[in-house]
């Protein structure tokens, strides 16, 4: 169960514990993060809602281990991930984190297929079992008839489609999205909301998710607003409620 | 290996800018081997000439000529191991522009001085039984298309006539820059038709020394023999002279080295300015790689690897089209006999390839391995 109030167990599978992100700009301290909490388990889907520069993106980017915070710490699965080096945390990044961005950042001189690999690179896997893995990704965010497309022969939504593919390749213990669906389309956006919703309820995956759409966030387990650096829990979905963990 | 789609992909990405970069290299690399060329032609005499060799000239200058008798004389030093003559002909073959020279040899003695010409023993033999025969090198021979048995007619300049030679050898050089362009033919004619004035005179001596160590003794010794004489004598080894002779067309390694600098320097510039760019447009792909696990050290390589290869293949398309061009022989047809390009120049074009190659890159390699992803996806 989410929590903000930093309450929750040692068993979460993200802890997040008096976490603070101050800028300096133009010799002024901005504090963009105080003592923030947060706590999720395993197979949660939380939506972070709040007005521009409020620090959602902040927040994803220190989860994901591409930025280091002022103060506080971050655990997830039993790794303190703000204590580890440069080059240890991009290894931790690439065995646990999944990324999805607003603006897909697929390379535009690969295939779909080759985009996918670009994890699975780094791993010790087979062509074939590299191959397997891809086609299965695919398969799961229903590109399998887009394999040796390139980025500018799909639409946004299937470009977004080959990002999640990307993200969920290597069995990351999460997904990261910072505004998913911030440049779709309705139709589309529902799509990719589906495809997220499918990860979390069919394969147990975590995903933490930026947007300022009330309607995408809606579709999330647990909605957070991040207000003056601190997290509000803004709504639980019925099912949450009702169910307990969800 | 596996990386190789990734690496494929973005060398490839902007097809024209990936040949005109690549072009730039190899126009370059190609001026650096035409200049190597040309320094090789010039210096190629002093860079193979033997150190045991003395060359004995008149020494008031080299058209002036020495008596015959000093053979002997020269024979008698200690330390000379053998020695023969010869006289420039300057001849004409059909044109003027058909320029190459022309020796009258002494036919007993050329073969043990110059060892490194390499004569079918038949064809020296034949040679050396025919008055009116010639040998010529292979260069010059392929030039006009000359094979053993051919009659050469050559039009004494200085000495007037139509002189009339059999082609009974073609010399091959043991070495690869060895001069194939000279001709030669018998001293003995050479005496038997000149005015009276010249009978008795040779051009120049050429001397071998029993060893490289005796050169400076022996040179001066020669000297000494005929000071105050009416023939002094002014002795070099040969590759002093060859470089004398070099240096008659200035200082031609500080030419090269100047043209090189100021075409690499700019080749640079235009690279590192390319690469650089070529960076900044993959900004966020590079961070999105970050962002999914690729260490800085690897996006490190991944740029300079791209770097790396383009000046390399440029390099070697640059170096062969240089090799190329000397194919076609000297365009002087003789004046420069050493237009080759060497292998010392091919193995330092490529490290200069790679060294600009790896200058250029190396900065925007920096910058990409530097790159924080948070920064960069938000520049985005």
């Amino acid at each position: 169960m989410v929590r903000v109030d930093g309450s929750g167990g040692s068993n979460s599978l993200i802890n997040v514990r008096g976490l603070g992100k101050t800028y300096s700009r133009g010799g002024e301290q901005i504090h963009v993060l105080q003592a923030l909490n947060l706590d999720v388990e395993q197979g949660e889907f939380v939506a972070f809602m709040g007005p521009s520069g409020s620090g959602k993106t902040t927040l994803l980017n220190l989860l994901g281990g591409l930025d280091v915070p002022s103060a506080g710490s971050i655990t997830v699965a039993g790794d303190e991930v703000t204590s580890m080096s440069r080059s240890k945390l991009t290894q931790w990044r690439a065995r646990h984190v999944g990324f999805v961005f607003q603006m897909y950042n697929l390379i535009p001189v690969l295939t779909a297929f080759q985009n996918v690999e670009l994890p699975l690179l780094l791993t010790n896997l087979s062509k074939a079992q590299r191959r397997q893995h891809v086609e299965t990704a695919l398969a799961v965010v229903g590109l399998s008839d887009r394999v040796h497309h390139f980025p500018r022969q799909l639409s946004g939504g299937q470009e977004q489609r080959v990002t999640i593919a990307r993200a969920i390749v290597s069995d990351p213990t999460f997904l990261l999205c910072d505004e998913p669906t911030g440049d779709l389309d309705r139709k589309s956006a529902d799509e990719i909301m589906e495809l997220l919703l499918r990860l979390v309820k069919e394969y147990n995956k975590t995903v933490l998710m930026v947007t300022h759409d009330p309607l995408v966030a809606a579709r999330a387990d647990v909605t957070l607003h991040l207000e003056k650096g601190v997290l509000v829990e803004a709504g639980r979905q019925q099912t949450v409620t009702s169910g307990g963990a969800r | 290996m596996k990386f190789f789609s990734l690496i494929r992909a973005n060398l490839f990405r902007k097809k024209i800018r990936f040949v005109l970069t690549i072009g730039s290299f190899a126009v370059a690399l190609f001026l650096f081997g035409v200049l190597a060329i040309v320094k090789n032609a010039f210096s190629g005499g002093v860079d193979i000439a033997g150190a045991d060799r003395l060359m004995v000239i008149n020494r008031t200058s080299i058209i002036q000529p020495l008596p015959i008798a000093y053979a002997d004389k020269i024979r008698r030093i200690p330390g000379v191991k053998e020695l023969t003559y010869s006289n420039w002909f300057g001849g004409v073959y059909q044109d003027e522009r058909n320029f190459f020279p022309q020796f009258a040899i002494d036919v007993d003695n050329q073969r043990r001085v110059y060892p490194e010409f390499d004569i079918p023993e038949e064809q020296w033999q034949n040679f050396v039984k025919d008055r009116q025969g010639a040998i010529a090198g292979a260069a010059i021979a392929k030039r006009f298309g000359w094979k053993v048995g051919d009659k050469i007619p050559i039009k004494g300049t200085f000495l007037g006539g139509i002189w009339d030679f059999n082609l009974d050898g073609i010399y091959h050089g043991t070495r690869q820059a060895d001069d194939e362009t000279q001709f030669w033919f018998q001293w003995k004619r050479f005496e038997e038709q000149v005015p009276e004035q010249f009978k008795g005179h040779v051009g120049w001596y050429a001397v071998k020394v029993d060893h490289p160590d005796d050169a400076l003794r022996v040179s001066k010794a020669i000297d000494t023999e005929f000071a105050n004489s009416p023939f002094e004598t002014h002795t070099d080894t040969e590759k002093q002279f060859a470089a004398g002779w070099v240096k008659q067309f200035g200082n031609i390694q500080f030419l090269i080295m100047a043209i090189g600098g100021v075409v690499f320097f700019t080749l640079l510039l235009v690279t590192g300015n390319t690469m650089a760019i070529a960076v900044r447009e993959r900004t966020a792909e590079l961070a999105v790689l970050k962002a999914v696990g690729y260490s800085d050290r690897f996006v490190l390589f991944f740029v300079l690897f791209e770097s790396l290869f383009i000046a390399l293949l440029g390099g070697v398309i640059g170096l062969a089209l240089a090799e190329l061009f000397t194919l076609s022989g000297d365009p002087t047809h003789g004046i420069l006999p050493f237009f080759v390009l060497p292998v010392k120049a091919i193995f330092m074009g490529l490290i200069v390839a790679v060294v600009v190659g790896a200058a250029s890159g190396i900065i925007p390699a920096i910058g990409a391995m530097r790159l924080r992803v948070v920064d960069a996806l938000r520049r985005v």
